[in-house]
Formats: C-alpha cells, structure tokens, sequence
C-alpha cells in the first residue's frame, strides 16, 4: 500500500495508558493532497493517536510511514522534522507573546533573536499571502480572538515546514462563518498540495469538507470510507455501534404561565467589565428556551444569577410573580428550596465534587433533605438507595453507586448531574452546556429526559454553544453577543446561517436578510 | 551643602543594601519566569554566604570564596530543581525544605570546623572583596556635585556591586532579545506550547535554575567577604523573601524589580540613618520602629500599591503531559 502517493501510513499501533487500551492495532493511510477526516466520540483515541503521530506520546507498539518512509517519531522535533504539524485543541500559544514571537518559538534561527525576527516576519507575510491566513504579526496573541489563534497555529505548522497539517477539534470555538472561513483555508492548503488531517465528532464537518474518512470506536478503527459514498446516519452509525437518532423527535410546546423573568438585568464584574447588558427573558411553563451562542459572552454570568450564585447590579428577576432580588430566596440554596434546579456548566468545577462518591454526589444541595438525614448524622442507607435509583433510571454505567465520580465517564458524570437536578422534580431547570463532553449516545438520551420533562410542563433553560443542540431542542432561542441578547427567534425559523450571524453581533433583522442573500448566491 | 552630602551618603549606603537584593531578585526572576516559585533563595544565599566565607578564609583568597559561594548555590539549586522539575514536587516545600535545611546546616558546620560558635573566622586582606577606586575619582573629587557623586557615590564599591549593576541590563538583555530568554519567558507562561513546540521544558527549567544559582551564589559572596567580614549565622535576614517581594513588586521585570530594590535599600539606609535622631515635631522614635520601616513598606507595597500582580500563569505548576 504504500506509495509515493501516501502522505501517512499507520500500521498497527497500539497504545496503552496504565490498563487502558487507547488505541489497538490502528491503521491507516492518508493520501497526499487530501483532506482525511477522523471520526469518533469522545474517548474513542484519535487524540491520542495524533498525539502519537506527533510525537507527544510514543506508541506502545506499531509502525509509522511519512511519505512511504519509516519514520521514528518519539518527541515533537521528530515529527517536525518529518514535516508534520499540529493544530492542538487547546491552543498552544503564549498569550503574552506576539504572534511573531509565539511562531518562531523552538525555530528561532540563532542565539540572539533580532536577525531570525526579521527572517521570520518576511517569511510569515509571504505565507500569510500565499494562504489567505491575514493575521497582525506584531499583535498579542492573548488580544486575538480565537478564531485568529487558530490562524497562529497554522503558521506555526506551516513556518516549520509542515506538509502535513493535522488539526484535533477545530471548531469547537468557532462560530460557523468562522469555522466555514477555516474550511476555506484548508481547502487552499489541500489545493497547494498540503495533505490535511481533520479530528472531530462533528459530522456536519466530516461531510462538508472531507474527501476520506476514517472511523473510531473505543480504541478501535472500524471504517475507512470515502466521503461521497456515505452519509451522516451511516457515519453515527459506525462511531456508537447501533443506530441513533441525530435530531430529537418532540411535540409542538404548549407554553403555558411565565414561571421566571429577568427585566433590564445587568451585571458587572470585581473588574468593573460589564459583563451583562440589559437582558430581558421569560422562561414559560412546558418551554425550552435555547441560548445561543460562542463561549464567553456572557452565558455563565446569566446560569449563575438566574442560578442565584452571583447577583446582578441592576434589573429585576421574579419567580412565579414573586421579585426576587433583595429577597431571603434569592441563593443558589435558597433558589432550590423553591423549585429551582440548576445543572451547571462545568460539571468538574461546579457541577460535582471529583473525589466524591457517587452517593455523596447524588445529595450535594439536596444534603439537608429530611430524606437524607437521621438525627444529626446522614442516612448513609438512603444515599446509596436513591443513587441506585437515579443510576438505573439514567442508565449510568458502571452503575456502582459507592464509585468516586471521577471514576465515571464525562457522559455518565453529566447523567448523575442531570439526575441529581432533575428527580427533585423542580419546576424551572437551568442546563449549561448539556451535552458538553457527552458521547453521541448519551447525548440522545440527555435530550430525551429534558424533552419529557418540558411535556410535563417545567420551564427549561438551556445554555449551549453547539449550535446544532440549541436547534434541535429549543422552542424558542435567543442569541447571546458581548453580554447582550441579540435577538429572540422562534425555534421554527432558525437556520444555522442566521443564528451564526447574531452569534457573530448582527441583529436578527440584518441577519435575516443576509441569511437570504447567502442562500440566493449558493 | 551638607543635605546634598548627606542626601549621597545616604544613596551610597542604598546601593551597598541594595546589591545583593538586585543579585537575588534578578536570580528569582529567573526561576519564576521559568515558571519554577522559589522561595529559597533565602537558603541558597545563605548557603553561598557560609561557603564564601570559608573557602576564603582558608585559601586567603576571595575568588576562590566566590567560586566556592557559586558552586554551593548552584548545588542548592540544582537539588530544587531534582525535586520540582524532575520529580514534579511542590516547589513550595521544597524551597522551604532548602531554606531549613541550609539555616541549620551552616552553623552547624561553621561551628565544627572554625569552633566559633557558628561564625567564620573574620577576613582580611585577599580574603575580602575590597572597594575599588575608579579611574580619576581622586582628580575630579573637587568639581562640584558632579565630581562629588563620582568620587563618593559612583567610585569606591567593591567588585560586586559593580557586577549587579550590570546584572541588570545583562539579564534584561537575555531575557528579551535572546531564544534562551524567548523560551524561559515561554515556559513561565504555557509549558505546553513549549513542548510541542519541540523543546525540553525540563532541560529549560534546569538550565533557568542554573542562573538562579549563579546568581543567589554571587549574592550569597557579597554578604560575607564584601559587605561584611566573615559568616554569621542567619545573616542573610530574610533577604531572599524581600527580594522575592521586590520581585513582585517589579511584576517579574528587571528594571521595575531594580527599582523596588532600591527603594527597600533606600528606606533601610535611612533607617539606619534616623536611628537616635532628634526630628522635629515627633522627636525621636523608638529604634524598633524605625528598623521595623522597611518590613512596614514590603507588607504596605504588596497590599495595596503593587495593584494586580500577573505572575506567569504556569507558576508553581509540575509540568506533566496530560493525558
């Protein structure tokens, strides 16, 4: 197979972290000049086995072909070398240096840095031209917009040389117009014969961009496809192991009474940033409202005080009709004893307590339930029993309910999360980021619960930046930008292309229309 | 006149506190740029003060003292950087654990081998750094101001005081126009962009905590066969932990960490200065006091006037690949 032909080959690399087995005799081989996808849920190692393609980790065993050489790749300045380059998912940029000093960073070209700057900043505006990779060199990284960093990255890649350009999750931080402007980009690498390297869950990427792709289940490679002869149902299909239902099936909504309002809210942070301008929202009986949005303009400071854990320095918020600013309720505890559940963003930071039991987890906020205690001490026996009943009905695996937290799966943890929020049967439910982290399975079952709870009339709230989960769950949706809200559109007419350009700050009537021109010009 | 001479005596006797401050402080910028905290450059100073000391006391010669100063702080350090860099240990205990372990050790040896209770025999002679007077000094002592600062202020230090002043411009010239400088600054901030980058972030914290060493070693020198005349125990003084504050204090630069050096040298020279003097209005203060000034400013400086400090975000933390 190996041919003058083939970017990279893999064969049979195996990887172990302690017992488990990361990656298990996985091959593969990337044609030159192409764009090849990777595809898998989270978890199933194409992570890691770029990771090992670039050097960071070594292989356990298995051979590796750059451009039908053998090729010995046991630290980054090897795979440098052999011309590979990587777009983390998590940028590794230093944020207080300039894009200039964050590209020549390890490739300075001498002792001293004056002559290989200026080398450098030629050579980056000649591949800035070359690319269409428009970036300020003399700018602070940590000033860019992420969609800008991602640029960074990939002149970093192609600075050193690289021919092979392997990107992990890109688009996790992009907003659509974003991610479709780096598509544009990879397509003219691959046009100037670059070979390129997509890891991702997202099938809407696989499918736009790829010409092969490769799929991944539990360590295990289990399809190598050409793009064209499959779809998105066969795709899900091969990445879980069974069918599942890519959009959640659901019922008109039947909003009944506001059940919570925010008037003119706003809130300004220990730094003096307003982080909230003005926001107005009602949260109905029997609705989904969906908050859109790129991370970071303001969704957590709106869960955190409608979850009562921050207040706002204006505006006014009533639950069932009651203000409650200033009131003895208004506390994430006090919000809870009046029927208020709240699944917060970060399920590590704020959601669970890692080194925690399951049980000991099942009660957090709910700890001083008469259920849960006897006498002065806690009833250690209702703890496991609930447990066992929230394990059961939320399907978590391993269903041990004396297992620490952190022994769980990112998409189990979330279950026992919702669970927790959910089976106190609270009449307003406020999810961050439902489905962060969460393999596609889980992710189905997750929309499910909360679509079940809103037919049995509750007010849901939810916050998420994968625009795909805003569109299919919400009733209505509204667009958060820089702190303020957008606009507000039913769920029935948002496309993505709209909601992509409030997300970005246009306002939902420019949105409209240029919705329209794009769709006229394609 | 006499304010004017006064005001350059009073400078002179900063630059003499301030010396070992800037050494150290320069030394700790280092290391904490390198995202390595190091809070036992109080030891290794005081360490290299005892090794000074003997070596010169038993060679005669004030070199050998220095090298000997250097090689013991380069020790020091080096074992810093086997417990936090190699073995991802808390740097914190480890600093500390260096800072015990040398305030124990030093008397201890001092007393076993120089049996004087803890103390090296005084030195003299070649076995002390002693002022050096600058060409003309003599010659130009009589023209006025600028002359006086010349001979006065400018000529007649020691070696060392010398060598820090050109420690700064020197370590701000590494640190922001050199790759070892980009790439110290780089591993302080975002290790992980280091190593993929496809450099060593342990090799590159060794090699930042080897100049950390170096210097607390020149340091640790000056306050036994410069500045004073043999070892003493404890006579660093918790000079390492005001440098440290200086270090803050100058957000991790040098020249700003300069400054808050000698603006702590400052106040300590004029402690010394007001001792038993009679001022006008609130006559003379109690002694303790005024030597409590310069700790009063650290403890001032830090809580309020620094305003928001952004140390290297990688501070303190053990690199350790993710998995």
């Amino acid at each position: 197979m190996t041919t003058a032909n083939t970017a990279l080959e893999l064969r049979r690399v195996n990887k172990w972290f302690g017992p488990v087995h990361a990656n298990r005799d996985i091959s593969l081989s990337v044609g030159r000049g192409t764009i090849h996808g990777i595809i898998g849920e989270n978890g199933a190692g194409k992570s890691t086995l770029m990771s090992i393609v670039y050097g960071f980790y070594q292989a356990d065993d298995g051979e590796i072909f750059v451009g039908g050489v053998p090729c010995k790749i046991d630290n980054p300045q090897a795979s440098i070398a052999a011309g590979i380059g990587m777009v983390h998912q998590h940028f590794m940029l230093v944020d207080t240096f300039t894009v200039l000093e964050n590209v020549i960073l390890g490739v300075e070209g001498g002792s001293r840095l004056a002559g290989g700057m200026d080398q450098a900043r030629e050579e980056l505006e000649r591949l800035e031209e070359e690319y269409t990779l428009d970036v300020d060199v003399d700018a602070l990284v940590g000033d860019l917009p992420v969609g800008l960093r991602q640029r960074v990255e990939i002149l970093k890649a192609l600075y050193r040389g690289a021919e092979i350009l392997i990107l992990d999750e890109p688009t996790g931080v992009l907003t659509p117009q974003e991610a479709d402007h780096l598509f544009r980009i990879l397509n003219t690498l691959r046009d100037q014969g670059k070979t390129v390297i997509l890891i991702t869950h997202k099938l809407r990427e696989i499918m736009a961009i790829t010409d092969q792709v490769s799929v991944m289940r539990r360590g295990e490679m289990v399809a190598h496809v050409a793009t064209e002869e499959t779809n998105r149902e066969q795709l899900a299909e091969l990445m879980v192991g069974r069918s599942v239902l890519l959009h959640v099936e659901k019922e008109k909504a039947e909003p009944g009474d506001i059940l919570m309002e925010m008037q003119g809210v706003n809130y300004q942070d220990s730094d003096a940033v307003l982080r909230l301008k003005d926001i107005n929202l009602t949260l109905k009986a029997g609705e989904i409202l969906g908050i859109a949005g790129v991370s970071g303009n303001g969704q957590s400071e709106l869960l955190e005080i409608l979850g009562g854990m921050i207040k706002p320095s204006a505006g006014s918020i009533t639950y069932k009709g009651d203000e409650l600013v200033g009131s003895s309720h208004y506390s994430a505890r006090g919000l809870r004893k009046i029927g208020l559940g709240h699944v917060p963003e970060d399920r590590h930071k704020a959601g669970l307590i890692l080194s925690f039991s399951a049980n000991e987890n099942t009660i957090l906020g709910y700890h001083d339930l008469d259920m849960f205690n006897k006498g002065t001490t806690l009833n250690r026996d209702q703890m496991v029993q609930t447990c066992e009943d929230y394990i059961e009905k939320f399907d978590v695996r391993p269903p041990n309910p004396n297992l620490k937290a952190n022994g769980f799966s990112g998409g189990n943890q979330q279950k026992l999360v919702l669970a927790r929020e959910m089976e106190q049967d609270p009449d307003v439910l406020l999810v961050g980021q439902p489905t962060r982290g969460v393999d596609i399975g889980a992710i189905e079952f997750i929309h499910k619960q909360l679509i079940k709870m809103r037919d049995a009339g509750k007010a849901i709230l939810v916050v998420s930046v994968e625009i795909d989960e805003v569109m299919s769950l919400a009733d209505r949706i509204a667009v958060m930008f820089d702190g303020a809200i957008v606009g507000e559109l039913d769920a029935a007419d948002a496309t993505e292309q709209k909601l992509g350009l409030m997300m970005a700050g246009v306002t939902e009537e420019a949105a409209s229309d240029a919705a329209l021109v794009q769709e006229a010009t394609n | 006149m006499e304010t004017f001479e006064l005001t350059v005596l009073l400078l002179d006797a900063t630059f003499r506190v301030a010396t070992p401050l800037v050494l150290v402080a320069l030394a700790g910028l280092f290391s904490e740029r390198a995202g390595v905290v190091d809070i036992g450059l109080e030891g290794k100073m005081l360490g290299a003060a005892f090794a000074a000391a003997a070596a010169a006391t038993t060679f005669g010669s004030a070199w050998v003292g220095l090298c000997a100063g250097i090689m013991t702080s380069l020790a020091l350090s080096s074992l810093h950087a086997y417990a936090c860099v190699t073995h991802k240990g808390n740097q914190v205990v480890s600093g500390m654990a260096i800072n015990i372990v040398v305030a124990g050790l030093t008397p201890t040896l001092g007393f076993a081998w120089f049996k004087l209770g803890g103390r090296t025999p005084a030195l003299n002679g070649d076995a002390r750094f002693s002022s050096i007077t600058l060409p003309f000094a003599e010659a130009v002592r009589d023209i006025p101001i600028i002359g006086y600062i010349y001979a006065e202020l400018i000529s007649g230090h020691n070696i060392i005081v010398y060598i820090a002043a050109a420690a700064v411009p020197i370590v701000a010239y590494v640190l922001y126009r050199t790759r070892f400088g980009l790439r110290v600054r780089a591993v302080g901030e975002n290790p992980h962009a280091v190593d993929t980058a496809g450099i060593s972030v342990n090799t590159l914290r060794y090699q930042a905590l080897a100049v950390t060493g170096f210097l607390c070693g020149i340091a640790g020198t000056y306050l036994s066969t410069a500045h004073g005349a043999g070892f003493i125990r404890d006579m660093t003084a918790g000079k390492g932990y005001l440098a440290l504050a200086a270090l803050i204090f100058g957000k991790w630069k040098p020249v700003p960490t300069l400054f808050a050096c000698l603006l702590f040298a400052f106040t300590d020279a004029l402690q010394a200065r007001l001792q038993g003097v009679d001022l006008p209005i609130v006559g003379v203060i109690p002694v303790q006091f005024i030597q409590a000034l310069p700790y009063i400013l650290t403890v001032l400086l830090l809580a309020g006037f620094v305003g928001k400090a952004n140390p290297p975000k990688a501070i303190g933390e053990p690199y350790i690949k993710e998995r």
